[in-house]
Order: structure tokens, then sequence, then C-alpha cells
């Protein structure tokens, strides 16, 4: 299946930038050893002003280009972390809804319905400010409001796969239903909500950028959005301060949306766009 | 009660040399090659073969609604005097429906589910005669009743998903009707529809082809069918016509080993009681890319000799009769008594 | 009453109890939210005037009731919510009920505005790919798209903002109005459009590139049906086709991709709306999130929840009658 991703140019793209962004991410220390926020010139410098300031400096002198690596780490992680709560969670909610119906459905569905009606960034904001922001905090709120869609999914393959033939048979055996669920059932259910998860990290990224951007990011961490944030006063003048970091946002999102639709078109051979 | 082929009426359409081509990279590959047939006004001819054998994309390729994949090629087709071999978009698009219509085989899915019947009417009606909707309606309640739907009007406002099959088809008729067209090709029109039905389907359809002097073009694999309804038959394999001619001579004395193959292969009569045994033909179609270079039954002929390996035996008239045939070592005459 | 009437009427009965039933969660969920923070509001209180002392604190919580048993305390929440009250804001000196009403129609408007641009815009663009599919105009559309799709909105507000208001000073910068200016209402009309235009384009933005691909695929799918076919078998021509017929099936994915994202687009507005400075009901849950005045926010989520279930509703009902086939019991 990853050669059928790569064969294909958005997968290759996709991939690509992806692995550009983690490279950036992971070698942010050894470009940068002063780290993020370190004072290196005076503030508001142009992108290429200065040989080795290619991106300039922000508000108070910080480079930006070091702040943008280091702040790939950020948005990396948090978006890998929240979607894989995420996922926990609406796995588990949408495989008991599906494979029990009926009460047990119907109680685990009003429940998705109510935080899928309750506006999710807003969710979020209400929740990183009530338990004060922290890049703990914000994972769990991102999580929080991104597993209600991964549970819908989850149950609408689970009640698929329920009814097949191989299924029931394991019932006839007398297998246990927690094995039927984890063997049976889940593996045949989940190439869809694969498919999903690259999205998902895209919004939790977006999201997570979106807070800091409104100023409920971790004031200890530098992220793309905290960067963005910074360079909100000034954009009449210093606009590159929000556009750099914004760029690298649009980037990633780009890449996983791209990953996203080769690991569905490789999945599924038969909805190939003609 | 088979139809009455001996009077000789007008050519409707007539078609030479048609082939339809798959487009592709590595070369074309001929789905449909060399076809020649005509339909005569008040006529049915059927067009039977297996699945595969091209009949639909045949009458599709009439029509010209074949996916752009699929290029169509042909020497000449004439219908109602009008040159056909290669419309424009325009020519081909004044043609649809006011001359000649098309029926198809599912008609749950051939027609718009989110359009009522009289709307889908209406519109037929309109494109071929300028008339308000109000006229327009009343003519679809007169289509309506003309295929024998009861309770009409009520039916006018009735989404497809919601009529039973029969009813369904008889719909789609009534559409084909509106813009009085004089050629009907039915694509496998019963086949969708359990065996009381399609009894009433072909029956009406017999019906309006003799009421309205039409010419139909009846795609089928069900010999039981061609035997109730059609005048004429040719019999398509692996794209190719191999045989044709009245259906009682087809049938009674058939002369392609193929012919001959599918009428033995179906359950006749006292199958049952005499405990016959289904004979079937050994082997199987082969894909229009893998057909043999001479004739395309010679893998599964019994009759077949070395000139049949090597050359397409062409489809060549009968002199003195109606028969055409594409065989080099047909059964004879002499078999029958 | 015909039948569908009364398939309807059961339909929307049975919807309007399970949104009670949402709603009821919603509240309580809300609720307990509000108890997860540390100290209450007479706390927050205290700590912002500094001059609190321990009675008039002990005085306050009795007067509202915190000082009670946390049962008791949803109760009357729940009681209070059903008769509209939903708290007073102190910071603003009015009732959390009247505060959201407020602000809501500026962010309403902003929400409908948006939609109907990006279902407007994203449909045509999708219908008209799919009509020149894999041509070079189909894939120019298609990255176009993908691109709107990967810019975050407050990317998309922060770059139109630079470019239009900065640059080439075309539009109004903030505000839903000119203030200090008097206008008949036409003009106040003309004056609100063209302070909305750069927010509704940043929030509808990413939403016409979700319409455009939908429509796309779905109107694809829908050109390989059979009564496609049979419409240009009755002699139609391509534009009749695509129009009469193709459409209105197409475009009912689009339908219920809209029911999805309404809390969607109200999240995206509190973005748009602290950019542009519009005087709405995100902006109003962003600064009560500041000011921790814990019943506004809660009165702002309540208020917005209520919104999005009737626009769901809404949505259903429409889809049904675009949709003949879906049967309206259950």
């Amino acid at each position: 299946m990853l050669r059928r991703v790569l064969l294909s140019p958005a997968g290759f793209v996709g991939l690509f930038l992806l692995l550009m962004i983690i490279g950036m991410a992971l070698s942010a220390g050894y470009f940068f050893p002063k780290g993020p926020w370190a004072l290196v010139a005076r503030p508001y410098m142009w992108p290429g002003q200065r040989p080795g300031l290619p991106f300039g400096t922000d508000s108070l002198g910080r480079n930006i280009l070091a702040a943008i690596f280091y702040g790939a780490r950020v948005s990396l992680i948090v978006g890998l972390v929240a979607t894989v709560c995420a996922l926990v969670v609406g796995i588990t909610v949408g495989s008991l809804a599906g494979y029990f119906g009926r009460g047990v459905d119907a109680v685990l569905m009003r429940i998705t319905d109510a935080f899928q009606t309750i506006p999710g960034f807003l969710f979020a904001i209400v929740l990183v400010s009530i338990l004060s922001p922290s890049v703990t905090n914000i994972v769990i709120a991102i999580a929080v409001v991104s597993w209600p869609p991964v549970a819908r999914l989850t149950r609408a393959e689970v009640l698929r796969v329920r009814e097949t033939e191989y299924v029931q048979s394991c019932k006839i055996i007398g297998m246990s239903t927690p094995r039927i669920i984890l063997t049976q059932v889940l593996p045949n259910s989940l190439s869809p909500v694969i498919v999903v998860a690259a999205v998902l990290v895209a919004t939790a990224i977006i999201t997570e950028a979106g807070l800091s951007f409104l100023g409920l990011g971790d004031p200890n961490v530098m992220s793309w959005g905290t960067l963005i944030n910074v360079g909100r006063p000034s954009i009449r003048s210093t606009w590159f301060i929000c556009v750099l970091p914004g760029l690298f946002v649009v980037m990633t999102v780009l890449a996983l949306n791209l990953l996203g639709d080769a690991i569905n078109d490789a999945l599924n051979p038969h909805f190939r766009k003609r | 009660m088979m139809p009455n082929a001996s009077v000789p009426r007008e050519s409707l359409l007539d078609v030479e040399g048609l082939s339809i081509l798959i487009k592709d990279k590595r070369g074309d590959v001929r789905a449909v090659e060399d076809v020649s047939f005509s339909v005569a006004a008040g006529e049915t001819l059927a067009l039977v073969g297996e699945s595969g054998a091209g009949k639909s994309l045949t009458a599709l390729a009439l029509m010209r609604l074949l996916p752009k994949t699929l290029a169509v090629e042909a020497k000449r087709i004439t219908l109602a005097g009008k040159d056909l071999t290669s419309p424009s978009e325009l020519d081909i698009r004044k043609v649809r429906g006011s001359i000649m219509a098309m029926i198809f085989q599912d008609p749950l899915s051939a027609l718009n589910p989110v359009l009522t019947v009289e709307r889908q009417l209406v519109e037929a009606i309109r494109l071929h005669e300028t008339i308000s909707r109000s006229d327009a309606r009343a003519r679809a309640l007169e289509l309506l009743d003309m295929v024998r739907i009861p309770a009409a009007s009520a039916r006018l406002g009735e989404y497809p998903h919601r009529l039973s099959g029969g009813m369904r088809q008889r719909v789609m008729i009534a559409m084909a009707l509106a813009g009085r067209p004089r050629l009907i090709l039915a694509d496998e029109p019963t086949t969708a529809l359990d065996v009381t039905i399609s009894g009433q389907i072909l029956d009406l359809l017999k019906e309006l082809q003799r009421d309205l002097g039409l010419g139909m073009l009846f795609i089928t694999h069900d010999l039981h069918v061609v035997r109730s309804v059609a005048h004429r038959v040719a019999v398509m394999y692996s794209g190719r016509v191999v045989e044709s001619g009245t259906v009682a001579d087809v049938f009674e004395r058939p002369r392609h080993p193929y012919t001959e193959g599918l009428i033995q292969a179906r359950p006749h009569g006292s199958f049952v009681t005499d405990g016959h045994r289904l004979r079937e033909i050994a082997g199987t179609v082969p894909v229009p890319s893998a057909r043999p270079p001479g004739c395309a039954f010679e893998p599964r002929c019994g009759r077949a000799e070395a000139d049949c390996r090597q050359i397409v035996p062409p489809l060549v008239l009968e002199p003195g009769t109606a028969r055409s045939l594409a065989c080099f070592h047909p059964l004879q005459q002499e078999q029958y008594a | 009453m015909t039948a569908l009437n009364r398939h309807l009427l059961h339909y929307l009965g049975w919807r309007l109890l399970q949104s009670l039933v949402v709603s009821t969660i919603v509240v309580i969920g809300s609720f307990m939210l509000l108890h997860l923070v540390p100290g209450d509001m007479v706390d927050v209180l205290g700590g912002q005037r500094g001059d609190m002392d321990a009675e008039l604190m002990a005085t306050l919580r009795a007067r509202y009731g915190l000082d009670q048993p946390m049962l008791v305390q949803l109760f009357h929440y729940v009681t209070g919510v059903l008769q509209g009250d939903l708290g007073y804001s102190f910071r603003n000196s009015n009732t959390v009920l009247s505060l959201v009403l407020q602000r809501l129609p500026a962010t309403i408007l902003l929400v409908v505005c948006s939609v109907a641009v990006a279902v407007f815009i994203g449909t045509l663009a999708g219908v008209f790919a799919a009509r020149h599919v894999h041509r070079p105009i189909d894939v120019i559309i298609s990255m176009v798209v993908l691109i709107f799709y990967a810019t975050p909105v407050f990317m998309t507000g922060l770059g139109l903002v630079i470019i239009f208001s900065v640059k080439l000073k075309l539009l109004p910068v903030g505000g839903l109005t000119t203030p200090g200016v008097d206008m008949t209402t036409l003009q106040l009309i003309g004056d609100v459009a063209q302070h909305l235009i750069l927010p509704v384009l940043s929030l509808s933005l990413f939403y016409i590139a979700i319409y455009a691909r939908l429509a796309r695929a779905s109107m694809l799918q829908v050109l390989n049906q059979d009564y496609i076919r049979t419409a240009y078998a009755k002699g139609l021509g391509t534009s009749h086709v695509i129009i009469g017929h193709a459409l209105r099936n197409a475009l009912l994915p689009v339908v219920t991709m809209v029911g999805l994202q309404i809390a969607e687009l109200f999240g995206g507005a509190v973005l748009t709306e602290t950019i542009f400075s519009l005087p709405g009901v995100g902006r109003l849950a962003y600064d009560s999130v500041f000011e921790r005045d814990y019943p506004l926010i809660l009165g702002v989520l309540l208020v917005c929840s209520f919104v999005i279930i009737l626009v769901n509703l809404i949505i259903d009902l429409i889809y049904t009658l675009l949709d003949p086939r879906v049967e309206v019991s259950r």
C-alpha cells in the first residue's frame, strides 16, 4: 500500500512535505541550539535583511526561522497526541454503540450528538480557559471536540461488519464479545477511520494554531499560532511575522490532506475518480 | 404466438458495417465488429446473444449514448431515410426521442428518482412539440393510458420509487413514445421483471407495435422472448453477427453451430418429465481483446476446420432466402427432414 | 391530511424530542463544566475587586445560592434556563440572555451569509469542474480549492485584511458599520454589506473548498447514473440534462454536509469576529473567557447550541423535501 501511496503524485508531494516538516521539528535543536526565545538581533527585521536571519525577527527580536522550527514540534506533537486520544475515545464509543445497539446505541449517540452540537472551537476555548492554558490541556480540549465524527464513522462501519457471516459464526462458536470486537469487528471497520485520521491531525494543528492565535496557547511554548499572535499588532507594517508561520501551517495541512487523499485512493480502488 | 414475417415491409433502419472500438493506448479493441442488420417498419428484429456479446453496445451506439472512451465506426447507417453514419451532435439530438427512442433494462435506475412521473413525461412531450403545459399533461395522461396504467392521473404525481417494477417499465415506454418515434430500441426491457409482469410488458409492446406501426430492435438473451415478440432474429457472438433470418427459420433450422447450441441449451418442454439433460456449449465466450484470429466460435465448435481458424467468416446473404450466415461449415439443410 | 403530511409531523415530533434530549445533556454538561473551575464566581469577583471580606462573600454566596449543594444548584439552573434566565453577568451589569441576544444577530448574519456564499460559489465551481472533468480548467480549480482548504480561517482573514484593507485600502478594517455617520436604511444596508465582505469571504473560503470538492465528486457520480443516459436518450441537450436532472441529485450530499458543519461555522465565526472586530456572539465568548465571566460563557455556549439544533432540524426538513426517496418515518 505504501508503494501505491507513493506512486500517486498527491501522495508523494504530501509525504515529502510532511517529512520535511518532521525533519524541521527533529532538527530544531541542532540548527538553533539557543532555542526559539533567544533575542538574536533588533526587533522587526525584514527577512533577508541580515544574512543568518532568512526570516527576519519578530517584535522582540527573536529569530523567526528558529521559532518556526521549534513551532513545528508543538504543532506535530499536539496534532498527533490529540488525534490519538480522539481516535481512542471515538473508536471505543462508536464500536460499543454499533455492536450492542438499541439502548446503549441510543444513549451513546445522544451524547455524541450533544458534543457535536456545541461549536467545537468555542468549546475548546472554554475548556482551555477553565483548565488553564498548557499543552496538556490543549491536547485534551482538542481531543474532546474531535472524537464525535470518529465515533459516528466507527459506528457505521461496525454496524455493517456486525451483520457479516464471519462475525455471526464467531458468535455461534461462543467467542467472547470483547474478543469478537477486538479481533474480528475492529480490524475490518477501521479503513475509513485511518483516512479520517489524517484530516484529524490537520484539524488539530489548525485548532492549536487558532487557540494560540487568540492568546490561549501555552505561554511556555513557542508554537506557530503564538508567533502569528505576536505579529498581529504590527500587521500593517511587518506582516511577514504573521504570514511566514501561517504559510507553514498551510503547508502542513496541505501535506496531511494530500496524504489522506492518497491513502483513501489506495485503500478504495473502486472509488478511484475516473 | 409468433408474429408473421412473410410480408416485406419498407426498411426503417439500415445498419452496415457497424463497429465499436474501445480506445486504448496499447491498441484499440473491437468490442463490436462489422455488424450489419436492418429493421423494417412494423417489424421486430431481435438481437440475441450471451452477456458480453455486444448487443446493448450496438443499440447504444445507434443512439450515440456510449461513453467517450468508446468510438463508433460504420460503413453506413440510415434511419427513416436520414444518413446517420457520422452524425453531428445536433443531428443525433434531433433524432433522439423523435424518430428513434430507447427503453432500458432497469426502470428503477433509468428514471430520475427526484422528479415526478408527470415532470419526466411532460419534459419528453414538450421537447418534441410546442404545446402548453396543460396540453402536455393531457397528452401524458393519454400516453399512460396507452401503456395501460390504471388510475393514470394519480400516477402522474408519483415518484418512480413508489411504483412497482412493471409500472415503472410502462412509464418508460410511455416516455419513449412521447415524441412519436418510429423506431424503438428495447434493451432487455423484461430482464429485470418477474415472469408474469414481463409477459404483460411483452404483450403491451407487441400491441403498441401493431397499433403504431413501430419498428423495434429488441435486445435479449432469452430465446423464449424472441419467439414471442420478434419477426426476425440476428444472433450475435463475441461482437459479431453470426446468423440472421426469420425467427421460424432460424429456430427450426439453425445453420450456425452456435445458434444450434443456443437452441439446444434451452430447457425445453418435456425437459423435466423426460429427464433430458441440459446441453451446454463447452468453453466460454472470448473477451474482445483475446479473440482468435479466425472465427470467434472456432475453439468451441465441433465442426471447425483449418479455414475457420485463419479467416473470419463474412456474413453472407443466402441467395433466395432472407437468411444471412457467417460460417464456412454450417449445418446443412439436408440435416432437417 | 395526506399521508405524507402525517408522516412529516410524526418525524418532526420525533426529531424535536431527540433535540430536547440533546439540549438537556448540553445544559447539564455545561453546568458541570462550570463547576470544574476551582473556586466559584464570588471568588473570582473577590479576586478582581480585592476589597471583599469573608462576610460579604458569604452573603453574596447565600444570595446567589452558591452555598447550596451541587444538585440543588443544577436544579435551579435548569429551571432558570427553561424560563429564559441564563444568569447574570456582573462584569457587564446585564443579564446573560440580553447580552447574548444583543450580539446574536451579527453572528447569525455572518454565518448565514457565509453559508450562502460557500454553497453558491462552491457548488458552481464543483459543477463546472465536473462538467469539464480532467481538462485543464478542472485541474486548476482542484488545485486552487485544495489551497483554500488547507488555509486556516484566521490566516485567510489576516491575509485578506492585509491585502484589501491595509495595502489596497479598498475595504474597512473592521467593525460592522462606520461609526458616527448618520445613514438612511438603504445606506445602512450598503454600509453593513461593505463591512461584511471580507469577514464573510474569510469564513466561507474554507467551506467553498469543501462544497466545491463535494459537488464535483457528487456530480461526477450522478452523471454516471442510468437516468442521465435516459435523459439524453429523450433528446435533451447537455445543459438541460445537467440543470434539470443532475443538479438536484448532486446537491443532496452538499445539503447534508452543510447541516454537519454548522457547528464548525460558529467556531470559525469566533476567529473571524476577533480579527474583524465584529460585535458578535463569538467575540463575546472570547472576551468573556478572558474575563472569567462564567455565566456568560455558559450562556453563549447554550444559545449557540440551541441555534445549531434548530438549524439542523431545518436542514433535515429541507433534505426530506428535496429527496422524495427518504422515508420520513424514523
